[in-house]
């Protein structure tokens, strides 16, 4: 009795109402999928309907202002150009670096261990919290009163690199993995030593899986304003930064300031400021596939 | 590889024969390569110590802004005390509150997004032809990538309003639609690694259950499902400790009424909406407000990295090997 019931569980021995059932059940599993591509089609319908009216030069290249009319983006671009800049300037080198050590380099030991764990746990932090980081070292000085960097461009762009560095790490580790590693022995047999190979042979051969995995996390960091509305609290800016230690807005804080009013005209400026912000993501996004799939094929011969 | 091949070359061949080919081994230039080695060795070795940096400044900012908070405030009278009034007075600080806020958009966001998720996930791991995932795996990465400033303005402009035709109640910054579309953002992550965990599953497990009759259906719900339980049970984990750690779109969305509520209609105040909301300003350092923010950013953080081992842990106690 309890063998039987062991084969059999409760499954109905009608195959044909199981086979109704699995038909229902495919419909649920089909909405579900619908559910998250109407959800992104809305979003995008509604941003696009109450955006696009507002999307002019002159929204392109006026400073924010307090009639809607000639409120523009200028500022916010600049600086998200400027924020990205020097991120990826701070960014790469080490979470290029950190992967190439932990590829490359690191034995098999304890300290490894907890690098690795490490990183991965970071990439689970909330932003937020990378924002009070930045606040309490780059914008104060630690555990006092006084401005240290104060709230400026170069204060936001070390918060926003180390947000992003676990991401960097993560994929620049992937693509020297993915080196085949007779590529090193042929180096090596050239009497090459360690950084001649690294330098040489495996650091070419990954530079575009690098450089794909840079594209998306600095993307995750263009869209950021959590950590970055810490460092340079609600500003308004009339002005391009000419230097990193200049006070700055970026493109998401300028959306929310403008989301956060209640007048309908802030609203769709909101909306024409994320079709830009939007615009700017896709071609990065687009710009990585590109390079992934050139050079993916290629790496397969 | 590591080791033997690495020290071998210098001594096999004859020098002028390496010089002669590859110009590397130029004894000359042979001390300098030996220490350029060393360099960069260090070098890389103190870019992956930064990562290590990073979670100690992070645990050292809060701890050391949090000590500044509890000097003053018991420690159990924040974790218990029902009333967040940190600006109005009669002052009193206790964070339940703020946990009560989060815990709802999370629940609401968990509500949509778990079952979704795994059924799309199913879906694409189990049933779609591969043309088909092809299509609907990007778009999925595409809601994984669309900035949280945006989900906030759609909850705000769409979902609210849309919402209002059918709830009379509902206020115009609530915890409904915040959680909703929280939900809709974080089923991409659910999806993603859920499908990880079931396409990983081995193909004889599922064709041993087609042999002995069991529909598509049965072969997903009875066979891939509980092979891949523990990746399904860690994408979940995962997925709402980003839905509590999100920040922008409760800040725009879920309004700044700290409230000890359980009614989704009304507007409430997540964590890191207070950390947000008051950052924002420009308080002095040093003040008591300002110590207020680390003290729930601690608690934030603690929340999350406890549930994210959590998930780590699932994932490497109970992954079934093949």
């Amino acid at each position: 009795m309890n063998k039987d019931k062991f084969i059999t569980g409760n499954i109905n021995p009608n195959r044909r109402f199981r086979k109704i059932i699995g038909g229902c059940v495919y419909i649920l599993f089909l909405l579900s999928t619908c559910v998250g591509i109407i959800g992104l089609g809305l979003l995008i319908f509604d941003v696009l309907k109450e955006g696009i009216p507002w999307i002019n030069w002159q929204f392109l290249t006026d400073f924010p202002s307090r009639d809607p009319k000639e409120a523009g983006l200028l500022s916010a671009l600049f600086g998200t150009i400027w924020l990205m800049f020097l991120t990826a300037l701070f960014t790469v080198p080490i979470g290029v670096g950190a992967a190439i050590y932990l590829e490359e380099y690191a034995p098999k030991n304890l300290l490894t261990r907890v690098i690795e764990i490490n990183v991965s746990n970071l990439a689970g932090v909330p932003s937020i919290v990378y924002g009070l980081l930045g606040m309490g070292i780059f914008v104060y000085r630690f555990g006092s009163d006084e401005m240290f960097l104060d709230r400026v461009l170069i204060a936001g762009a070390l918060t926003l690199s180390l947000l992003v560095l676990p991401i960097v790490i993560l994929a620049s580790r992937e693509s020297i993995r993915a080196v085949p590693d007779s590529y090193r022995q042929g180096a090596y047999a050239m009497g090459a030593d360690k950084w001649q190979v690294i330098k040489g042979a495996v650091l070419p051969s990954a530079f575009s899986g690098i450089l794909t995995g840079t594209i998306l996390a600095m993307s995750r960091a263009i869209g950021e304003a959590a950590p970055v509305i810490a460092i340079t609290a609600l500003v308004y800016i009339t002005y391009i930064p000419a230097h990193p230690f200049e006070r700055f807005t970026v493109l998401p804080i300028q959306i929310f300031n403008w989301v956060a009013r209640p007048q309908d005209d802030f609203r769709s400026l909101a909306a024409a400021g994320i079709i830009v912000l939007l615009v700017i993501l896709l071609t990065m996004n687009a710009i990585a596939v590109f390079l992934r799939n050139k050079y993916q094929t290629r790496s397969e011969e | 590889m590591d080791g033997a091949i690495d020290d071998a070359p210098h001594e096999i061949p004859p020098k002028e024969t390496i010089t002669e080919v590859s110009g590397l081994m130029d004894p000359k230039k042979k001390l300098w390569v030996k220490l350029e080695g060393s360099i960069v060795r260090w070098l890389f070795m103190s870019c992956a110590l930064v990562s290590i940096l990073t979670t100690v400044g992070i645990l050292i900012i809060l701890l050391y802004q949090g000590y500044g908070f509890f000097k003053e405030i018991n420690l159990w009278e924040f974790l218990t005390g029902t009333r967040w009034t940190p600006i109005l007075k009669p002052r009193s600080y206790g964070v339940l509150p703020l946990v009560s806020g989060t815990l709802i958009v999370t629940v609401i966001a968990a509500s949509v997004a778990l079952p979704v998720g795994l059924m799309t996930a199913i879906f694409l791991s189990e049933y779609a032809a591969d043309r088909v995932r092809r299509v609907i795996k990007p778009i999925l990465e595409i809601l994984a990538g669309i900035p949280t400033v945006v989900y906030g303005y759609f909850a705000l402009t769409f979902v609210t309003p849309l919402l209002q035709n059918v709830l009379d109640d509902l206020l115009i910054f609530n915890a409904l639609s915040a959680g909703l579309v929280m939900g809709i953002m974080i089923i991409p992550m659910v999806s993603s690694l859920s499908e990880d965990a079931m396409i990983s599953v081995p193909r004889n497990l599922r064709e041993a259950a087609y042999a002995l009759g069991a529909t598509r259906y049965e072969v997903s719900l009875r066979v891939v499902v509980p092979a891949a339980l523990s990746g399904i049970i860690a994408s979940f984990i995962i997925a709402l400790s980003r839905a509590i750690g999100e920040t922008m779109l409760v800040t725009i969305a879920a309004g700044a009424t700290p409230k000890m509520t359980l009614n989704p209609l009304e507007s409430v105040q997540t964590m890191t909406a207070f950390i947000a909301q008051t950052s924002m300003g420009e308080q002095a350092v040093g003040s008591f407000e300002y110590n207020t923010i680390f003290a729930v950013g601690l608690l934030l953080f603690c929340m999350t990295l406890l549930m994210n081992l959590l998930g780590f842990w699932i994932v490497r106690r109970f992954r079934e090997a093949y």
